[in-house]
């Protein structure tokens, strides 16, 4: 399957995946709608480094093929679709976050209401389609592509 | 004592209404402009700071930001504009030269404007590029070779060694030490997928690159930085790099800031400390040292590969590129008063030199009239903008152009002309490795390569059009060119007619 692949030797910390998954699945029409409203959203990508280190790299879901997050939700709300996409379900997730402290990379959340987790879904659960933040990443140090 | 201020020239300006407050533009500005104010509760800007390179107007994702050309202004002054009135300011607190970088900014004529290209109706019909063969190959080198036959009065082939160029478009001189690694091999890698070549510039050459020596032309500049057998043998040319068109008649200062470990290593000299080209080659002073040096220089590589001699487009270039043919070189390479550079004194920069047009017109017409055209080719530089100025070059005596302030923009360059700073935002003028790493070569070569195509698809173009369907064809055929604006000697010296004539 396409996944998000790191070049950490390219990234440069500059933030813009982060943004750019917020804004790709804030359901907004317009990226600067989120001005005064950033915090309300958590995004699913997250930048290792911090400002003034020389390495970076931005970590999302690796979509696993034996997903730990998905043998250990206690209440099946995580399952690997036909593609191999790890997806979650807000409806059945009891919120215990299980799945948040098994996940070897920290790649799932709480959401930014507390009640359910969230991940990344490799932007094929809003209208982007295509990984939002691979799209704008201005030096390829995440790349969308089958290995 | 304080310094007077001098407002800066563009301003900032943030779109408050679009602003996210993400802090992209903070994190990507060496000159530290940018910064998220906490009393504020926003993001504000420095323009005094902003060398106007323009990295923070592409970064931000949602467009807020701008540079504008700052209104504030001196009581207007034909005489004393506010660039001449700020350098007084400027040298009369520092007391040193100024310095710039790129190329030469002023408004002298640029004669590739005033230049029209023909184009065939009726008589000779265009040509369809996309039909039928267009031919762009290009060979430099000496082509006056005497006919030989063997005892069985077979030719033999006396051919002296030739670079094979797919498109008539070479990037010039540019050293890793102004340009970072990652912009070199950039242009190593598109050289090799494009079929031409580089250049090493006065830096020598970091072993990493050596592999794509038969893309590379390495230079011998005054400095002699990173010459040895093994760097003249890995190239496919030599370029012997007499003069510069940005800073005619004065040597290169790297600064000490530039010299990493790698440069140094790379250009043979120690870590941190100035490097300093003299201003004249210290064994050439005279064609035939110039000669010397080429015939050392063939020797060290047993005659395998072309020499080229760089000057710079100055007043007598004509009789200076005649004595050039006569001393060996297999290709003059002119840079014209506009070409680019790491670093200048700003006086010299736009002061001295001549446009690269009049010269090649002047060069190409004396070498014919001496019946030596033939023993050289030529390669011009010094502010290619585009297809139709190479185009128009190959039509004025070129046989290819060299460009580098167009292949520094495909790998983002602005043209803040900062170079000389060493804190460019684009990863190309630096050394520092943060900034070096925003260039990544997979994304820079691509941009390289296409911009390339591009161009030689356009050459195509305007080639099929005039009916000519190879660069041999169109090379000096001043007839498909004509002025327009220009006066009687401007025609002269180019050797084309006015529109309408
Ligand atoms: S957008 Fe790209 S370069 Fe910037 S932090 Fe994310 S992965 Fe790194
Ligand atoms: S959330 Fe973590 S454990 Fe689950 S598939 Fe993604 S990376 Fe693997
Ligand atoms: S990059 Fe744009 S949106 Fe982000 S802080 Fe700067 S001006 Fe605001
Ligand atoms: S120096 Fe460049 S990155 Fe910094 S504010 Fe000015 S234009 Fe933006």
């Amino acid at each position: 399957m396409k996944r998000i692949y790191v070049n950490e030797e390219w990234c440069l910390g500059c933030h813009l995946c982060e943004y750019e998954c917020m804004f790709a699945n804030s359901g907004l029409d317009e990226m600067f709608k989120l001005k005064g409203r950033t915090n309300e959203f958590i995004p699913r990508i997250k930048v290792e480094g911090e400002d003034g280190n020389d390495i970076h790299f931005a970590v999302n879901c690796r979509h696993c093929t034996n997903a730990i997050c998905v043998k250990s939700c206690i209440a099946g709300a995580l399952s690997k679709d036909g593609e191999g996409v790890v997806r979650i379900d807000r409806d059945k997730c009891v919120g215990c976050f299980t799945c948040v402290l098994v996940c070897p990379f920290g790649a799932i959340m709480p959401a930014p209401d507390g009640k359910a987790a969230q991940k990344c879904a490799l932007c094929t659960d809003n209208i982007m389609g295509e990984p939002n933040c691979v799209k704008h990443c201005p030096n390829n140090a995440i790349v969308f592509e089958e290995r | 004592m304080m310094n007077m201020f001098i407002p800066p020239e563009y301003e900032v300006v943030r779109n408050a209404d679009l602003c996210i407050g993400c802090r992209v533009c903070e994190r990507q500005c060496a000159n530290e402009v940018h910064k998220y104010d906490k009393d504020l509760g926003k993001m504000i800007a420095d323009s005094t700071k902003c060398v106007n390179c323009h990295r923070c107007v592409c970064m931000c994702p949602t467009h807020a930001l701008k540079i504008v050309k700052s209104d504030d202004t001196y009581k207007l002054n034909y005489n004393w504009p506010v660039r001449a009135m700020n350098e007084v300011y400027r040298q009369a607190a520092t007391g040193g030269v100024l310095l710039s970088s790129m190329g030469n900014p002023t408004e002298n004529p640029i004669y590739f404007n005033k230049i029209l290209v023909n184009a065939s109706q009726v008589t000779n019909p265009p040509i369809d590029p996309l039909r039928e063969p267009m031919e762009t190959t290009v060979y430099l080198g000496k082509k006056d070779v005497e006919i030989k036959r063997d005892a069985q009065g077979r030719l033999k082939d006396t051919l002296p060694p030739q670079l094979r160029l797919t498109t008539p478009i070479m990037f010039s001189a540019m050293s890793y030490g102004s340009i970072s690694y990652n912009a070199h091999e950039s242009l190593a890698r598109a050289a090799e997928e494009l079929g031409i070549f580089y250049n090493t510039g006065e830096g020598g050459l970091h072993t990493d690159f050596y592999k794509y020596g038969k893309n590379t032309i390495v230079q011998v500049a005054s400095g002699r930085f990173g010459v040895h057998e093994q760097y003249l043998k890995t190239a496919a040319a030599i370029e012997i790099k007499m003069g510069q068109g940005a800073k005619p008649g004065i040597g290169g200062h790297l600064p000490g800031m530039k010299i990493s470990d790698d440069v140094s290593k790379t250009r043979m000299i120690p870590k941190g400390v100035d490097a300093i080209s003299p201003a004249p080659h210290h064994d050439i002073y005279s064609i035939e040292d110039l000669r010397q040096l080429i015939y050392s220089l063939k020797e060290a590589t047993a005659y395998t590969k072309p020499v080229i001699v760089k000057v710079a487009a100055v007043h007598n270039v004509a009789a200076i590129a005649s004595g050039i043919a006569r001393s060996g070189a297999d290709i003059i390479a002119i840079d014209g008063f506009r070409g680019g550079t790491g670093a200048a004194p700003t006086r010299i920069r736009d002061n001295v030199g001549i446009p690269v047009e009049l010269a090649l017109a002047q060069v190409d017409e004396r070498l014919r009239q001496e019946g030596i055209r033939d023993s050289v080719s030529i390669v011009v530089g010094g502010s290619i903008h585009s297809s139709s100025d190479v185009v128009k070059a190959i039509a004025l005596g070129a046989d290819a152009c060299y460009i580098a302030t167009a292949a520094v923009m495909a790998l983002g360059c602005h043209l803040c002309r900062s170079c000389h700073a060493g804190k460019c935002n684009w990863g190309i003028a630096t050394q520092r490795p943060d900034l070096v790493k925003r260039l990544n070569p997979d994304m820079g070569k691509e941009r390289l390569v296409n911009l390339v195509h591009a161009w030689t698809h356009e050459i195509q173009e305007m080639m099929g059009g005039m009916g000519i369907n190879s660069i041999e064809a169109l090379r000096g055929n001043r007839l498909m060119l004509r002025g327009v604006g220009l006066n009687e000697t401007e025609l002269r010296i180019l050797g084309i007619k006015h529109a309408g004539e």
